[in-house]
């Protein structure tokens, strides 16, 4: 192949490296209304009065909107990027009366300069009514504390939401008698994980700008990975028709699901749709992290019966997921940490999973990379790995015995049969990469460290399937080059030129004649978005179609130009041939010549469009191992090295995929050891900057190693599945298994800080001690 | 206040107020480079060089520049792109969002220390936050380009 499978490099690169302006800030026009908004410091209260008349007059202050501009009783909408009708409940309000966390808006507040905009935000003044908050999300369920008590809450889908009950989604879902095999299998593990609500910390906060475009329409510019969605959300929070607003991205600064939420669009989309003005909000880093869209954080209860060979017969979970103060993406990321997770123990005679999902007077949550399946696959590998050593089996052995495999029908992954899968290959090749066998378990270093090792698996989607959409157009243009126009989002990850390597492939054209552009309402094909891992399988189906559309129309063009049946051509990228009965190349045309034919007296459009959908999302199998130094007196932990096999499919770039999985298992480094997110009593978030939010930098980890083995997926393009979510799961049980061995303890809630490692490293310490000087006593 | 900065070697005079960042400042003069990723200094999106010092221009006053050189990745294109395209061909730019500051921290590294180790990498660049790349690919083109580099100082020598 030409063009896929290479590692070229991503078509905006030398812009971005060498700093140009094209985010969105970088983008706004200078005239733009700053946008800030109050923020309620209640985890739960009504607005009793609000007095906004000092902070109105001062001196450039253009507008300040309370709940009083926002009717109450008005349909409510949700921000959550999701195809219509979307799972996640209706439960939003622009400016609402009563507000549900910290953090929750409470006034807009708009003028000339960010100066004036702080002056009058410390002038309004509000009066609460400040009412019990409910913060503990194992207690929300039929609390009698409801976070949304409002009549006009609405779930437009069937998926067992119920807000009188705090309930924002409920399913049980099962295969074969659980019970029974539970009560059958010589050892059951039974254990609950608990994971938090870690952030994605994008480096671009979340951003906005919107005017009004010249047919006085609203023009929203954002960094979003959701353009499509976006528009249908910022209509319904305005309650205008959606043919009013188009929505655009410029290049975006990282998003990893944080964008597939409106966070930060509908406040200066009623700025601007009220004043007319240009508008623009910027999050601080502070808000970013309070105010946002974080990953849910979950509890997970695992069953997991095994008999003594190492057989696993059965996997019983029940997640309970903290959606928090609104609904966004609480139906839909707590099932992938069932369907994610134990489909991959594809032998198990039966599985259970049921799940509720609450609300609670916490910060929202969102989507964020892994999407619950990061959340599933931390416990039920974890509890893989402590049957492993119960059983005292090598925990690669006991994966070996009970993965599924290619050809397989997965029970738990809805009766599919895996079409792809290297999984087994994966495996081995991580065992000789790491060197396991020299390493496991255990290296005493004499110094009171220790090293360890640990491993876990992974598996995530390709999209969601029967429901993502993807869509291309490409235009044959002058002197035969392409423009290849997208509505899916490149939010860092490099779709616009993965997908542009796809088309060069189909078209067998130089990969710089293919100009991507992406993505806009107004002039992009319609497309679900960048989310749910399913640019390169979906998207990148689409246009991989679209590309054999163009290229039939290209014949006939040159056919009509040759004077011979389109079937009497032949095209090979250049120059189009007419072929005589036998088959052999005769008179000629160039694709130059086609495309100037093209534009001039010619009625046949050279242009395809192609939208696709998959009935399946095949999912992308992964294998990560830890080798982690641990120094038991302090707690510290290094993670010396992290090696990595991935099945994705065909790379179709495989340098992005390969950073795409070095960047994710990062992310996954630091949700195991660094990032959390705790609340105090009046629940506010702590860790409210990049002072307390650890993200990794690059002095926190040792080499991170990754390597493909790559089976063919059928219904992807070239054989591709997808990278971008599964890449963050496999350090998290790596993690926390290495961490076992070194300590004796089973870590089951993330992050695992230093201070739990050395209080179960003392004691680790201590019991060797003993030993040691029982065995002296002895020989004395 | 009226302060005099010689940006990216073109004197401007201009009126701030004291409170004035370097950061907004430099923005406002059109240098887009300079990103904001945080309140508390711990990302270095925002570094620029003061003098030929990295700073982080989030945390200097403008007035404090007053008299100096301020450099941002606009004055320093050709340097810099030499250097991108080894990122570029790892892939590592990702969403390119804390590339400006982290070019510029690089350039001051390999002008401070033109040998670095792979330890002396990653202690400089330390303050250089990425949240995509994972640092490996950064790494690695930080590698080749030394590599390239102390290849082409060879054959300059030789011609």
């Amino acid at each position: 192949m030409k063009a896929v499978n290479r590692p070229l490099r991503k078509k905006d690169a030398m812009q971005l490296l060498t700093g140009q302006p094209v985010y969105t800030q970088d983008v706004a026009p200078e005239n733009c209304l700053v946008v800030k908004l109050l923020r309620s410091p209640h985890p739960n209260a009504l607005v009793e009065t609000i007095n906004t008349s000092a902070a109105r007059k001062v001196p450039g202050i253009e507008a300040i909107y309370t709940w009083e501009d926002v009717p109450q009783d008005a349909r409510r909408y949700t921000i959550a990027g999701q195809t219509y009708p979307e799972p996640s409940p209706y439960d939003r309000l622009v400016l609402d009366r009563h507000v549900r966390y910290v953090g929750d808006p409470v006034a807009i507040v708009a003028g000339e300069d960010e100066k004036c905009v702080d002056r009058a935000l410390k002038l309004i003044k509000v009066q609460y009514q400040v009412l019990e908050p409910l913060l503990d999300f194992r207690t929300a369920k039929d609390n009698p504390i409801l976070v949304h008590p409002e009549d006009n809450w609405e779930a437009l889908c069937d998926v067992g939401a119920d807000n009188k009950r705090n309930l924002c989604y409920h399913e049980e879902s099962s295969s074969g008698d659980i019970d029974a095999v539970l009560a059958g299998s010589d050892i059951v593990i039974d254990r609950t994980y608990h994971t938090k609500a870690c952030q994605q910390a994008m480096m671009e906060t979340f951003r906005t700008f919107c005017t009004i475009d010249p047919y006085g329409r609203l023009h929203v510019v954002s960094s979003t990975q959701i353009v499509f969605h976006c528009r249908r959300i910022v209509a319904n929070a305005l309650g205008i028709p959606k043919s009013m607003v188009r929505v655009s991205k410029p290049r975006v600064g990282g998003g990893f699901g944080a964008k597939q939420t409106a966070v930060s669009e509908v406040y200066p989309a009623f700025v601007t749709w009220k004043t007319k003005k240009p508008s623009m909000i910027v999050f601080s880093r502070e808000e970013s992290m309070t105010a946002s869209s974080p990953r849910h954080e979950m509890e997970i209860h695992i069953r997991l019966g095994a008999m003594r060979d190492g057989r696993i017969r059965g996997i019983d979970m029940y997640t309970l997921s903290n959606t928090g103060a609104y609904g966004e993406h609480g139906p839909t990321t707590v099932g992938l940490t069932g369907h994610k997770a134990i489909p991959m123990y594809g032998k198990a005679d039966a599985f259970r999973f049921t799940c509720d999902v609450v609300y609670t007077n916490v910060m929202a949550a969102g989507a964020y990379r892994g999407y619950g399946a990061t959340q599933g696959l931390f416990a039920v590998e974890s509890a893989v790995n402590e049957l492993a050593d119960m059983l005292r089996m090598d925990p690669f052995d006991l994966r070996e015995r009970n993965i599924t495999r290619e050809g397989e029908v997965m029970p738990a992954y809805f009766d599919q049969v895996n079409s792809s899968c290297a999984l087994d290959r994966c495996m081995a090749r991580v065992r000789e990469m790491i060197r396991w066998d020299e390493k496991f378990p255990l290296r005493d270093l004499g110094n009171g460290k220790v090293r360890t090792v640990g491993m876990g698996m992974a598996l995530q989607g390709s999209g969601i399937a029967g429901l993502d959409v993807g869509s291309a157009t490409l235009r044959l243009g002058d002197e035969g080059t392409y423009n290849l126009t997208i509505g899916a989002a490149d939010m860092g990850t490099g779709c616009d030129t993965i997908l542009a390597q796809i088309a060069a492939e189909v078209l067998e054209c130089p990969f710089d004649d293919i100009m991507v552009f992406g993505a806009d309402t107004d002039s992009s094909p319609y497309d679900s978005g960048s989310y749910a891992s399913s640019t390169t399988y979906i998207t990148g189906k689409a246009v991989e179609q679209c590309a054999l559309k163009l290229r039939e129309k290209i014949c006939a063009m040159g056919a009509k130009l040759l004077g011979v049946p389109p079937e009497r051509t032949e095209f090979d990228g250049k120059t189009i041939y007419a072929l005589d009965e036998a088959g052999t190349r005769g008179a000629r045309v160039t694709l130059a010549d086609v495309a100037a034919a093209a534009q001039s007296g010619n009625e046949l459009s050279l242009e395809a469009a192609c939208t696709h959908s998959s009935p399946i999302s095949p999912p992308p199998f992964m294998v990560g191992a830890v080798e982690l130094e641990v120094d038991l007196l302090t707690g510290e932990t290094r993670v010396v090295e992290f090696d990595a096999c991935v099945d994705c499919g065909t790379p179709i770039n495989p340098n992005l995929a390969r950073v795409q999985a070095e960047g994710g298992i990062l992310q996954g480094i630091g949700m195991a050891l660094t990032e959390n997110i705790t609340y105090d009593e009046r629940g506010r978030v702590l860790e409210n900057s990049l002072m307390q939010y650890k993200i990794p930098t690059r002095l926190d980890a040792g080499p991170i190693r990754v390597e493909f083995e790559s089976s063919y997926e059928p219904s992807g393009p070239f054989g591709a599945k997808s990278i971008g979510e599964i890449v963050i799961n496999t350090p998290l049980p790596s993690i926390a298994d290495a961490l076992y061995r070194a300590t004796g303890r089973r870590f089951t809630e993330l992050p695992i800080t230093p201070e739990q490692v050395a209080m179960a490293g003392w004691q680790a310490t201590d019991k060797r001690t003993q030993k040691t000087n029982t065995r002296e006593d002895v020989n004395k | 206040m009226l302060i005099s900065i010689t940006l990216n070697g073109k004197k401007i005079t201009s009126d701030v107020s004291p409170d004035a960042l370097l950061l907004d400042w430099a923005r406002a003069q059109g240098c887009k480079s300079v990103k904001r990723g945080c309140e508390t200094a711990n990302c270095g999106l925002c570094t620029v060089f003061l003098d030929d010092e990295p700073v982080l221009s989030c945390s200097v006053l403008a007035v404090r520049a007053d008299g100096r050189r301020v450099t941002t990745l606009e004055g320093l294109q050709e340097e810099a792109r030499e250097f991108a395209g080894f990122i570029a061909d790892q892939g590592a730019e990702q969403c390119g969002f804390c590339n400006p500051g982290f070019v510029m921290n690089a350039l001051a590294l390999f002008r401070e220390n033109p040998d670095p180790s792979v330890d002396e990498i990653k202690e400089f660049l330390a303050g250089n936050l990425c949240r995509c790349s994972g640092y490996e690919g950064q790494t690695r083109g930080i590698l080749n380009y030394l590599a390239w580099k102390k290849a082409r100082g060879g054959e300059g020598a030789a011609t």
